[in-house]
């Protein structure tokens, strides 16, 4: 599904050249279940902006269902990133504004899903999440794991064939962080591949292919296929 | 995404930062509200204006000696002092003309009215019985000039009210003599109060017969005379009779300049016109600042909620909605604005006939329609700067921040 090839991404800071990836190739096929660990600093978020379609490569090819991503123009991207791809982030983002099914209705606002089509879809991934009775209620209402779990029906209500999490459990206690990765990898168990991002190797070890990353490149790839 | 939807959204975000919205849209309706209210106060005075030209009638013309070689006419011609008088002869040859009704010579000057030792400085204006429907007087005691051969110097006199109270007091003036210049005349009566009509406050006028205002001040030539038509559809035509008259007259030279109702009123509703575009313009500063102010609103929006356009992005947003959720944020605010201060201004200039019933203060629509046009569209342009950079925001580095 996911296939990077030669991907390099420089920054310039200041006025030197930062490497934030070197010459990166990965495959990734659907409904896989994948971790991404390494310090801070070693290139697993750039990694996954470029492949969330939020940052582009300085060099390199990205295929995404063998169709080159990299040569789409801005508006192009934001679709396939709307129709494929799912965010979890560590800070969960949910608009303060508005109620958490509001929240989870969001993308299909954005995709001009009509009112009629979007109220069932989200009263269905509420219920699913078990967050009918929070349904009403504004982020700043509710616990750190019914933000997070709003933000996970958010990124799924678009049916998207990956989810991307950036630490989805950096922010919450031990005990929600594990639900709130059961219920994600509940997901990926339905055929979603999850690519998980995180510096704590615990989290990262449930995961079916490990991926280590140093200072910009993969260092270890524990289920390295083809690439 | 659809309109609704994107009004609906934009809506919520303003409701988010009420206290910062309100502030835009009282800016904004200030803005729109002062262009209300200055352009309905000169379309007033335009009416009102109108209003005492319509007062005097459609079917009259005016008669000036001299001749206007520019449109309007110069101090020279108003002062009636040029080559050739326009005599009581002349006014009375007019008479004889078709399709006239009646003719009123009119002369002003400025004398000095005495009583018992009492003394006033006056405008005296010297006419016909004619003069009082054509200037809508009406009388608080006695009668008006009386109708007569106009060639007869009747030493009678009607007096404006202020003149009676200040010359007689409580006493009453009917059948007293007064002296004016060096003449002797006898009040028959005092006009109502009625104020500034045409430039004069007829409050302070002292009347008496043209011909005795020719005998007593010395006076060759009329300040002007008022031609009254039977119909209001003839003016045009006697017009031209009356320079063909006056021309036979006067030696095959047209000296007089003549003036109908509609080319005096026209004259001056160009003025106004022009004076209310002229307020109009300058209200609409205002606006200019209000955009301004959207403007600045609208760039702490975005740098406020970098991370929430980050997020937007990530969830599929393209540049292109991003940009018109912030247009549409504009839109809204300088549109309720705007509609605020169209309401605060037509309150404004309802006070503004409240306390002056006389100025018809209405705004007209087109400075209405303008007021609200330039509002939203100051608001929609001061905000493509912010809402640019709000769609060209890297949405990798927004999310990564709090």
């Amino acid at each position: 599904m996911i296939r990077l090839t030669s991907i390099d991404r420089t920054f310039t800071v200041g006025d030197e050249q930062v490497h934030a990836l070197r010459d990166v190739s990965l495959a990734i096929e659907h409904g896989e279940y994948l971790s991404v660990m390494g310090p801070s600093g070693s290139g697993k978020s750039t990694l996954l902006n470029i492949i969330g379609l939020l940052d582009r490569p300085s060099a390199g090819l990205y295929e995404l269902d063998g169709e080159n991503v990299t040569a789409l123009d801005d508006r192009q991207q934001s679709a396939v990133r709307r129709n494929k791809i799912g965010f979890v982030f560590q800070f969960f983002h949910l608009v303060p504004r508005l109620t958490a099914a509001e929240n989870v209705e969001l993308p299909l606002v954005l995709a001009g899903v009509p009112p009629s089509e979007r109220s069932p879809l989200v009263q269905r991934l509420v219920g699913e999440f078990g967050l009918t009775r929070r349904a009403r209620h504004r982020p700043d209402q509710l616990s750190g794991g019914e933000r997070q779990r709003v933000a996970i029906a958010r990124a799924m209500v678009m049916q998207p064939a990956a989810i991307l999490a950036d630490e989805p459990t950096g922010n919450l206690d031990q005990t929600t962080g594990k639900e709130v990765l059961h219920l994600l990898e509940e997901l990926n168990g339905r055929g979603v591949a999850l690519i998980l991002v995180t510096h704590d190797a615990a989290l990262g070890g449930r995961a079916r292919r490990q991926i280590r990353m140093v200072d910009g490149s993969i260092q270890l790839d524990s289920g390295a296929t083809r690439a | 995404m659809n309109a609704s939807d994107t009004a609906r959204f934009a809506w919520r975000s303003l409701w988010g930062y009420r206290g910062r919205t309100l502030l835009v849209i009282l800016a904004t309706s200030i803005g729109v509200a002062a262009v209300v209210v200055l352009t309905s106060l000169g379309e007033g005075a335009r009416r009102y204006v109108r209003n005492q030209f319509a007062a005097l009638g459609t079917n009259f013309i005016v008669v000036i000696p001299g001749r206007a070689e520019t449109a309007g006419g110069g101090m020279g011609v108003l002062s009636g002092r040029t080559a050739r008088d326009l005599t009581l002869d002349d006014a009375l040859a007019l008479l004889r003309t078709r399709r006239v009704e009646s003719v009123i010579p009119v002369n002003l000057v400025s004398g000095e009215i005495w009583w018992k030792g009492r003394r006033r400085d006056v405008p005296v204006i010297g006419s016909t019985a004619g003069l009082m429907p054509i200037w809508n007087i009406t009388m608080a005691s006695g009668r008006f000039l009386p109708v007569e051969d106009p060639r007869r110097a009747t030493p009678v006199c009607v007096i404006g009210a202020k003149i009676r109270s200040e010359l007689f007091g409580a006493q009453s003036p009917l059948g007293e003599w007064v002296r004016i210049a060096d003449r002797r005349f006898r009040v028959i009566g005092v006009l109502a109060p009625k104020g500034q009509f045409l430039g004069v406050d007829v409050d302070e006028l002292a009347l008496i017969p043209v011909t005795s205002a020719q005998v007593t001040f010395n006076l060759p030539s009329l300040l002007r005379v008022i031609v009254k038509t039977r119909a209001a559809e003839d003016v045009h035509r006697v017009a031209d009779e009356i320079r063909r008259v006056i021309r036979s007259r006067h030696n095959g030279e047209e000296d007089i300049t003549v003036f109908t109702e509609d080319s005096l009123s026209t004259a001056f509703d160009k003025i106004l016109v022009a004076l209310t575009l002229a307020v109009g313009a300058i209200a609409s500063i205002s606006l200019a600042v209000a955009g301004i102010l959207i403007m600045n609103v609208m760039l702490i929006a975005v740098s406020q909620r970098t991370s929430e356009i980050g997020l937007l992005k990530a969830l599929g947003a393209a540049p292109q909605q991003i940009r018109l959720m912030f247009l549409a944020e504009a839109a809204i605010l300088s549109g309720v604005g705007g509609v605020t201060g169209l309401v605060l201004g037509s309150a404004g200039s309802f006070v503004i006939r409240q306390i002056y019933p006389s100025l018809p203060a209405y705004a007209p629509p087109w400075a209405s329609a303008a007021g609200l046009g330039i509002a939203v569209g100051m608001g929609i342009v001061f905000t493509l700067v912010p809402a640019q950079r709000a769609a060209r925001l890297d949405a990798s580095a927004a999310l990564s921040r709090r």
